[in-house]
């Protein structure tokens, strides 16, 4: 398998619910190795938009590829290719932190020495080794965070999809958070972020504001910002998402 | 003399090994707009679960517009509106059911109370047919707000009405919020964003089970000790390992485009270690850095009383 040299591309990327389009023929790419802010008002489609890009849903028309794949006509391939967190669902509470790290590293379909080596090197990493036997439902917030992030690149997938990875977290895990995040990506991992702290919007390389099905606004946080004539990425957020409100 | 309507002293409250809260002692002022800020995990929602008569704490006491949130349950209850973290509303009863259902349950008609419930209503007015469960996060959260109002409350506690809400809605939620305090009315609310400190008359940051600061956010962000820079300009994750190696480094960490490094020389004057900062960073190879000092805020008043209060192993930065 090449490596491709887009980690995403869509083209027209759609998706309708009866006589609703929740997501209106975007198109774009994140170049791999990209740590990309996907933002949007609630509601704008960015839910229905990572379901598609992550294999869950079929696109009404367009498409998208995924790591080199199609996500309509493979959507199993995608998947393999990708790693997924979300700050509802990430790992399961009532097991340990290894057997989480080894059920999702069986999951993906590592061999057994694989998986003892990245469980290791993973609770090394993390410096999680004393707390290798302790439910996750045991650790805190920030590090049962920081483990889910570890464990969605178990497989070293070539995109990871970050559902408000975030949500709720002190300021300072928050901040440790991206540290690991720019550590995926240099090591080439293409990072797919969504987030409601607009601070965190500044963090990414390359960002997108979705409106109404549609993507309004994309390139380095500097550009959207000038763009807007805005201070923040906030201020572009805020006049892109309710025009009527700015003077 | 101004009247406290929540007072709460010593409050402890256990769930199995989870000490939640860790001796809370606060005061809340009749029509203020108070704000318990942390992150999740803090005690937040088991605080306002309390306060709102629907758990019992453990050890201390609280009271609430003069009433023992134990004792005088019953009673508590008529009087505070509580609108939890999580949609409890009816997803199969439309919006005016679950209206008129809570307006019932304490006795009285939407009509009656139209007035107190208006200015949030008449937004999800058009919807009124639309079952609860088929609304938007944004209207969602609308009606819970009005349900919470119907029964005109002299006290509203709101348990993180802006959690996973858009910058945006949140905003326009907070306006409302400042409406219904100019009427009077005692809010208090739980959040994780610490940008919405400012919109709070007085905050109590809270972390683990216990209160980290209690005042209004302008005189905790005054109280910061450290001199406080901001850094731009060049590699972001080159200039965050040169800072945290300069010999002065309290904590380096990025804070929207700009890095946040504090220096441990508390009282140093900050244009001096900028200039001693870009002198330092140019010999390190990052000619284009630009340091400047910065304003701080609440964000870094509570990351350093966080570091303060759990050791310093959190100082820094990176696991």
């Amino acid at each position: 398998m090449s490596t491709p040299r887009k980690a995403v591309v869509a083209r027209d990327l759609t998706r309708r619910f009866g006589d609703f389009t929740a997501v209106d023929a975007i198109s774009f790419e994140v170049a791999q190795g990209e740590v990309f802010g996907f933002l949007g008002a609630n509601g704008a489609g960015k839910t229905t938009a990572i379901r598609m890009l992550t294999g869950l849903l079929g696109p009404t028309s367009g498409s998208a590829e995924v790591a080199g794949h199609d996500v309509g006509r493979e959507p199993e391939l995608v998947k393999r290719a990708i790693g997924y967190m979300s700050q509802r669902f990430s790992l399961y509470e009532d097991l340990t932190v290894r057997e989480n790290i080894t059920l999702f590293a069986g999951i993906y379909g590592l061999s057994d020495l694989e998986i003892r080596r990245r469980t290791e090197d993973l609770l090394e990493r993390l410096q999680l080794g004393p707390q290798a036997g302790s439910l996750v439902r045991s650790l805190p917030l920030g590090w049962r965070q920081k483990l889910a992030f570890s464990v969605a690149l178990v497989h070293g997938p070539a995109v990871v999809f970050l559902d408000e990875p975030t949500g709720g977290v002190d300021p300072i895990t928050r901040r440790q958070f991206w540290e690991m995040i720019y550590q995926a990506a240099a090591e080439g991992t293409t990072v797919f972020v969504t987030t409601h702290y607009m601070d965190e919007a500044e963090y990414c390389d390359r960002l997108s504001i979705m409106v109404d099905g549609r993507i309004a606004a994309i390139g380095t946080p500097a550009e959207v910002k000038r763009e807007f004539d805005a201070e923040s990425i906030e201020d572009a957020f805020v006049q892109l998402v309710r025009p009527e409100a700015t003077p | 003399m101004t009247r406290v309507d929540v007072a709460v002293q010593g409050l402890r409250k256990s769930f199995g090994d989870t000490l939640a809260l860790d001796g809370i002692d606060l005061e809340i002022r009749s029509g203020e707009l108070f704000g318990f800020l942390g992150p999740d995990g803090a005690g937040k929602t088991t605080l306002l679960r309390i306060l709102a008569t629907l758990m019992r704490p453990d050890e201390g006491t609280a009271r609430v517009l003069d009433r023992d949130v134990v004792r005088d349950m019953w009673e508590l209850r008529r009087l505070v509106g509580y609108m939890p973290g999580r949609f409890s509303l009816y997803p199969d009863l439309t919006v005016e059911e679950n209206l008129r259902f809570f307006a019932t349950a304490f006795g009285t008609t939407v009509e009656k109370q139209y007035e107190v419930i208006a200015p949030i209503y008449r937004q999800i007015e058009p919807f009124k047919t639309r079952r609860a469960g088929a609304l938007s996060g944004g209207m969602k959260q609308k009606l819970a707000l009005s349900c919470a109002l119907v029964h005109r409350p002299e006290i509203l506690l709101l348990d993180e009405p802006t959690t996973g809400v858009d910058a945006v809605s949140r905003r326009e939620f907070w306006d409302l919020l400042a409406d219904m305090r100019a009427g009077g009315l005692t809010i208090v609310v739980s959040t994780p964003y610490m940008d919405e400190a400012d919109r709070c008359d007085r905050v109590a940051l809270v972390q683990r089970g216990r209160t980290l600061a209690i005042d209004p956010p302008g005189e905790i962000v005054a109280r910061y000790p450290l001199p406080l820079l901001a850094v731009k300009g060049g590699d972001r994750p080159g200039l965050l390992r040169e800072l945290r190696d300069f010999p002065h480094v309290h904590s380096a960490f990025p804070f929207g485009e700009t890095l946040h490094y504090a220096d441990n020389r508390t009282g140093g004057d900050p244009a001096g270690i900028a200039g001693e900062l870009t002198a330092y960073l140019t010999k390190r190879g990052l000619p284009e850095a630009v340091v400047v000092p910065e304003t701080p805020g609440i964000e870094d008043a509570f990351m350093l009383l966080m570091v303060t209060a759990d050791g310093p192993d959190l100082a820094g930065g990176a696991a």
